[in-house]
């Protein structure tokens, strides 16, 4: 998988640290590090974190103390990183410091397709994307050495068909890790004003050796077919969907590292008459190649219409850029229905939304703003129990600001991990205001939607919630199972009619982690 | 060149995912080239689950398969099937489980269902889950259904893909390896060719 073969070069590159929270397709990465025999002889930190920036941040330290650090998230963690990866491009690195991003173009399972590239071109810092499960092990040791000569964190990004996808992958040499070094040069870290001034100073005087790295890195390789027809920049995968469609007589410029490699565009456009960017993602890099060349070069892609404005690439959109018709020999069939994923049968997700759903029907104005994890499929059939979902922690914040705005009742429901993620400051927030707003923290002591990884709070959220101000008395731990509606759907009621901050955590492990649990555990008995 | 393209359908928590594990594990074992690609996250339980697993003596370039260019769908559920059709090549083959798995409100009319599914040419369907239970290995219908796909694979042979569920499964201890084969047996043999 692509996620493993980042995790494996990473190993391999001498990582001492990889910091993450988890997120689709991102998680496996961290998870293969955490059940490698391999990282474990070698010590390699790998617990979850509380979210995308301590990540980030606990990262840049063990750069700063000279060893290689490995940050990995999902597309949109990149938003909340961003102050801190955006600033380690600042203050630069000391060990090698890689950020690995992981897209979902299509919106398998996020809600947008935001492209992180942007993210890597805003901190001016290198971008690296593979094509290939090989590359993207290849490059991990690259990207760490590429790191430490330009003292500058590199971001890697993939997208969702590289990352879940497998092939098989050679491996190298296990290179050892970086000895304890930490940072003596205090100007470099401290950003007060007249420092950072310096750094982004030399930030701006180290553009022209990203350049160069891109233009002389193996990754980016240019084709001329010695006719004057058609150039091909293929970026990242969309690569492999042009091989794929095999289009006669093409230039092709594959492109793997950025900035953009400027004179190897320009010698394609020279040699061709006309270019077609494909690319997985936003048009990233559309947009630089029609302000790179003259305006009346022709140049199309995503923002012509060539190619699909949204969704990911695949070899049936590719090959029709290349006006190639699709072969679909058989119509769809007419006996089919979707079939969306469901909260599972015997989740505790399921008895909080019945009750909800049981009370809030005394209210027709009630208002339920939700948030990211597998309760979000509350906001689908059976239950349609949802108003809202945004971002990690929006829960909270949103019925805050709606009950401010005069909303009755304001009810937010959030996952355990997602509270501990983002909501927590929220929370803090609502009791200062003395905000009216119901907080359910549905707690079923994992990360469940990304497949069951430890969760920063489990056995904490009473404390939290006390530590934050909620009152004693306005805070409920109940056990949500049929047998105990009555009592859930009263605590519900009356924390609705009270008028201030009131917290009720339905606390009941995730089944499939339950499951998975005993299953070890009579295998253990046999 | 030598090449198979096969789609992998069924409801998330069916066992999707081990049969492309064993075709991996086999493909590799045989020195082929291979590109699988699924969509995991979102789909815990109770969603339409999908892989793309290609396999080719020659580099593979997309980890997906074009439209029109699969050679077989191997599928646990009849609808899941039917679902990827115009990914079909014209002489595919389709091999399913001919059991609905019913567990949404709009589930289409079982028996008109059935009849497209039957009607076609080149269908292999069999109810996999009811000879799973007959022989007492419920948990091994997936495994029943590689044995019936493996009739259609000739890129990797049947010995080959029997040494890959040992491979696979051998961890979980003897006692699955062996029910795991025998279900794999089942299926082949209910496909005499």
């Amino acid at each position: 998988m692509g996620d493993e073969a980042v995790a494996l070069g990473a190993v391999h590159a001498g990582l001492s640290g990889v910091y993450a929270y988890p997120g689709t397709p991102s998680t496996e990465i961290t998870e293969f590090i955490q059940n490698s025999p391999a990282a474990r002889e070698r010590g390699i930190r790998s617990r979850w974190c509380t979210n995308e920036k301590t990540a980030m941040e606990a990262a840049l330290g063990m750069s700063y103390a000279g060893k290689r650090a490995l940050v990995c998230m999902k597309h949109v963690g990149m938003n909340v990183c961003a102050d801190a990866f955006v600033n380690a491009g600042i203050t630069g690195v000391n060990g090698g410091l890689v950020v690995l991003a992981a897209d979902d173009p299509s919106m398998h399972s996020s809600q947008n397709e935001q492209d992180s590239r942007f993210y890597g071109k805003f901190a001016m810092v290198p971008i690296l994307e593979p094509s290939t499960q090989q590359e993207a092990y290849d490059m991990m040791a690259e990207a760490f050495d590429l790191s430490e000569s330009l003292k500058l964190p590199v971001l890697l990004r993939i997208v969702t068909r590289l990352a879940h996808s497998r092939a098989a992958v050679e491996v190298g040499t296990p290179r050892g890790q970086n000895p304890l070094q930490a940072d003596k040069e205090r100007t470099h870290w401290v950003l007060l004003p007249g420092n950072a001034r310096r750094q982004y100073a030399s930030l701006i005087e180290k553009q022209p050796r990203l350049l160069q790295a891109a233009e002389a890195s193996s990754h980016n390789s240019l084709q001329l077919s010695g006719q004057k027809g058609l150039g091909v920049i293929a970026c990242g995968i969309a690569c492999n969907y042009v091989r794929e469609a095999a289009p006669q007589g093409i230039s092709l410029l594959k492109v793997s590292q950025y900035p953009l490699p400027v004179s190897l565009v320009r010698q394609l456009a020279d040699n061709s008459s006309e270019i077609l960017v494909v690319e997985d993602g936003q048009p990233f890099a559309e947009e630089q190649v029609k302000a790179l060349l003259s305006a009346g070069y022709p140049v199309s892609g995503r923002l012509t219409g060539r190619l699909p404005r949204t969704g990911e690439l695949n070899p049936d959109n590719v090959a029709a850029a290349f006006g190639q018709p699709a072969a679909s020999a058989f119509a769809p069939a007419k006996n089919l229905a979707g079939r969306p994923p469901q909260l599972c049968q015997g989740c505790g997700h399921r008895d909080v939304y019945t009750a909800l759903n049981q009370v809030l029907a005394e209210y027709p104005d009630a208002r339920v703003f939700g948030d990211i994890g597998c309760y979000t499929l509350g906001a689908l059939p059976p239950f349609q129990a949802i108003d809202s979902c945004v971002d990690m922690g929006a829960s909270i914040t949103m019925a805050k600001g709606a009950a401010d705005a005069g909303q009755f009742p304001a009810v937010a429901i959030i996952g355990d991990s997602t509270f501990t993620h983002s909501g927590m400051t929220g929370l803090l927030d609502a009791v200062n205001d003395h905000a009216n707003i119901t907080v359910v923290i549905s707690d079923n002591l994992t990360t469940g939607m990304t497949g069951g990884q430890d969760s920063a709070g489990t056995h904490k959220y009473e404390a939290i919630c006390l530590a934050l101000g909620v009152e004693r008395e306005h805070l409920h731990v109940v056990v949500p199972l049929p047998k105990n509606m009555p009592e859930i759907t009263r605590i519900i009621r009356d924390e609705i009619n009270y008028p201030g901050v009131s917290v009720i955590i339905p606390q009941r492990e995730c089944i499939q982690t339950f499951n998975r649990k005993l299953r070890a555990k009579k295998a253990e008995q046999k | 060149m030598s090449k198979i393209d096969i789609k992998l359908s069924g409801v998330g928590g069916q066992g999707i995912l081990s049969i492309a594990t064993v075709l991996g594990q086999a493909a590799t074992q045989a020195g082929l080239q291979l590109k699988q690609a699924e969509v995991h996250g979102m789909s815990q339980r109770g969603g339409d689950v999908q892989s793309d697993l290609r396999l080719s003596t020659e580099e593979i370039f997309s980890d997906q398969i074009p439209l029109g260019k699969a050679d077989l769908i191997v599928s646990m559920e009849p609808m899941e099937a039917l679902r990827y059709l115009p990914y079909l090549q014209p002489k595919g083959w389709i091999v399913t489980s001919s059991k609905p798995f019913v567990n949404i409100p709009n589930y289409p009319d079982q028996t008109a269902l059935m009849a497209e599914l039957c009607g076609r040419e080149h269908v292999a369907s069999l109810d996999i889950e009811a000879l799973a239970a007959e022989m007492k290995l419920p948990k091994s219908a997936n495994m029943i259904l590689l044995g019936m796909a493996a009739r259609y694979i000739d890129i990797l042979s049947a010995d080959e893909l029997r040494q890959a569920i040992r491979a696979v499964f051998a961890k979980k201890g003897e006692a699955v390896v062996e029910a795991n084969l025998k279900a794999f047996d089942a299926g082949y043999d209910a496909l005499k060719k």
